[in-house]
């Protein structure tokens, strides 16, 4: 609780000042010691704020895994879906109520392989829907198997020869597919990601931010990048800015550069925008039967 | 002076000659269906078709998804933003739903599945009849819980049911599947859309505590054991979950915790299973030789109710409108009078096996009269088959 005393705010030793947006009685979180997810999770609710939508009209969509759990923590209208399938169900929510935000959160694997059609077609459609995707190169919940973001020569628990596959590209994937606003940070890079996020949540339209996270129980000790501190200290050194690069050459290899911004922004009409067209159409035809 | 665009009316009242696949779209739309979220497939195409034209006209939103997983999602995510909503399907269609059907059983979301059945396993018989689906219907997700599963047998029926469907599915929270089958989907019968005013809408339960007062608990059930429901939007922060969740919505993974949802999942709909059974009876008074059937099959069977009376068997039918939960009781009072008992449908005994369990230890024996997809019985194999058991 933040209490005004003379002008001063003072904070009582157990509240932080993002409490109220976060559910009573649900912290401490399941997340590990080192990972990402806390400092993103806070950075989601700073943008929310940031970004003046009434609390009232948001509602967190997450799939299921580690990221999938934020939904339940954050203290708005909270849907914890079945793998892979928050999109859909996002969709099926946004399109009942125009003013409605719908933020689906969720990681890599629920996103870009079980839910992957999901996602190419609710970028096609323009779906009004915000997506933060964490990606952790990995599979954690289950325990460190390889996933469709794990780079070739990723050591995980279906990988123990090292990975053999080629990774996504989120963001290419996302823009190539139709989505009308795409950017990736690291999770280091908090400020950028912020203002990213409130550009996202007030962009019309599917917009999809990729966050690359660390996870040092399942990837990183895999990996010689054994803690927290590590991971993101190689993101560090790897990261390159360039705001507007074809996502296509935002290819993450082992190793390689990092490249991070903003990559599109463009205005489409909406699939609420759309649907509510039809509204007008449909009213001269004499239905048959 | 102008005068304002007359509005399409959710409700057509009138009389028509239809499809049942028609029917059941127009019955979804009285009961007040806003929301559709399918994909096609053979033989239930034509109620995506149109509601993809109805549901613009009277406000609402179609979208055709990229396949039945998305569909169901979006169908489930429509009901939370507080819009009646349904989907249509046959088997294949079905049997990717079936993981979002016990989504939406675990965060108890209002829906409707119209699943029109085909022949199956797999692609089995895109075209033509099939009652395969009975026991997928009940059991198609995993873990324990009970369901609605409701069979038409006349196009008149596919929209009556459709109504009754929307208004279980409110009332219970819970999926409700409307099973048609090929033959009454694609059939043209005389179909009487009543007045607005005598269709029987029910919605689901709103809280009584105001938004924002205090922790608002969404799982927290009534003596009914069915929580009242809070929307997206109304400013309660409701949470959802499939994890097994306490009366806050909030993740307990322990036993105890598991054995409270699971039972009260179960009892909400079986302690209410007087209001939700319904079956129709013809000639049972004296019948010596009960033939039990539903959909399609039960025109058929009622046929070969006929064709034995004319003969002086002493036949009737116990038509089962609703099939899950199932009427174990009528079942078994029956059993206690008749001689034997004949199932009639269109699968390899998937109800013959449910009457044998609800009829064991009684007097009467159970036997299937089956087809395994493809055609529908005649009322004269039906009856050829009875005599061999008589």
């Amino acid at each position: 609780m933040i209490k005004k005393e003379s002008n001063s705010m003072i904070l009582d030793a157990e509240a932080h000042p993002l409490d109220s947006y976060l559910r009573p009685g649900r912290i401490p979180h399941i997340w590990c010691s080192g990972c990402s997810l806390g400092s993103i999770t806070t950075v989601v609710i700073e943008a929310i704020i940031e970004s003046e939508i009434d609390p009232k009209n948001i509602a967190i969509v997450s799939g299921i895994g580690c990221t999938g759990r934020a939904a339940g923590y954050l203290n708005f209208d909270s849907f914890h879906t079945t793998h892979g399938r928050a999109l859909p169900f996002a969709i099926g929510l946004g399109i009942t109520d125009p003013n409605r935000k719908v933020i689906v959160i969720s990681g890599d694997g629920d996103i870009a392989s079980i839910g992957g059609n999901h996602l190419i077609h609710a970028a096609r459609r323009n779906a009004d829907i915000t997506v933060f995707c964490v990606n952790n190169f990995q599979y954690g919940m289950t325990g460190g198997q390889v996933g469709p973001t794990s780079y070739i020569g990723q050591y995980q628990t279906t990988s123990p020869y090292g990975n053999i596959e080629e990774p996504f590209n989120l963001p290419a994937l996302a823009a190539s597919c139709g989505a009308t606003y795409v950017s990736r940070w690291t999770a280091l890079d908090v400020r950028r990601m912020k203002e990213s996020f409130v550009e996202a949540l007030l962009h019309k339209g599917f917009s999809f931010v990729e966050i690359l996270g660390a996870c040092p129980t399942t990837y990183g000790r895999r990996n010689q990048l054994r803690d927290g501190l590590t991971i993101l200290e190689n993101f560090k050194n790897r990261t390159i800015l360039q705001h507007g690069i074809d996502p296509m050459k935002a290819q993450i290899q082992k190793d390689g550069p990092i490249i991070v911004g903003k990559f599109v922004e463009i205005q489409k009409p909406t699939l609420t925008d759309n649907l509510l067209r039809l509204h007008k159409m449909a009213k001269n035809v004499k239905p048959e039967l | 002076m102008s005068k304002k665009t007359e509005e399409i009316p959710d409700i057509l009242t009138g009389e028509y000659f239809t499809t049942g696949n028609l029917a059941v779209a127009e019955g979804s739309l009285a009961a007040g269906c806003k929301y559709f979220g399918g994909y096609p497939i053979t033989p239930s195409s034509e109620v995506a078709e149109h509601m993809a034209e109805r549901l613009p006209q009277v406000g609402g939103h179609f979208v055709q998804f990229e396949d039945e997983l998305a569909s169901i999602a979006s169908v489930l995510g429509a009901s939370w933003g507080g819009w009646k909503s349904c989907t249509a399907t046959s088997g294949p269609g079905y049997s990717l739903m079936v993981e979002n059907i016990g989504l939406g059983v675990m965060m108890e979301t209002p829906c409707v599945i119209v699943n029109v059945q085909r022949g199956g396993p797999s692609t089995g018989l895109p075209t033509l009849v099939g009652q395969q689906d009975v026991q997928q219907a009940r059991w198609g997700s995993h873990g324990d819980y009970e369901i609605i599963a409701l069979s038409p047998n006349s196009v008149q029926e596919c929209f009556d049911l459709a109504i009754d469907a929307f208004n279980y599915a409110e009332k219970y929270r819970v999926p409700v599947t409307i099973l048609m089958d090929e033959t009454i989907g694609h059939m043209s019968e005389r179909l009487v859309i009543p007045k607005r005013s005598q269709v029987k809408r029910l919605n689901r339960k709103k809280p009584s505590d105001k938004p924002g007062q205090q922790i608002h608990l969404p799982y927290e059930a009534d003596k009914d054991l069915i929580p009242p429901m809070a929307v997206a939007g109304e400013g309660y922060r409701t949470i959802t979950t499939g994890l097994t969740h306490d009366a806050r919505g909030y993740p307990v993974i322990n036993a105890s915790a598991q054995k409270k949802i699971v039972k009260r999942l179960c009892n909400k709909i079986l302690l209410n299973k007087n209001d939700i059974i319904k079956f129709e009876e013809y000639l049972l008074e004296d019948a010596e030789y009960v033939l039990i059937s539903f959909g399609i099959s039960s025109r058929a069977a009622k046929g070969a109710v006929n064709l034995a009376r004319n003969k002086g068997i002493k036949a009737g039918l116990l038509r089962l409108i609703t099939i899950w939960p199932f009427a174990d009781e009528a079942i078994q009072e029956m059993a206690k009078k008749a001689k034997v008992i004949f199932v009639v449908e269109i699968n390899n005994g998937q109800i013959t096996r449910e009457v044998q369990r609800a009829a064991a230890k009684q007097k009467a024996d159970v036997y299937g009269i089956l087809k395994l997809g493809g055609s529908i019985h005649t009322p004269a194999e039906i009856l050829k088959e009875m005599e061999e058991k008589i």
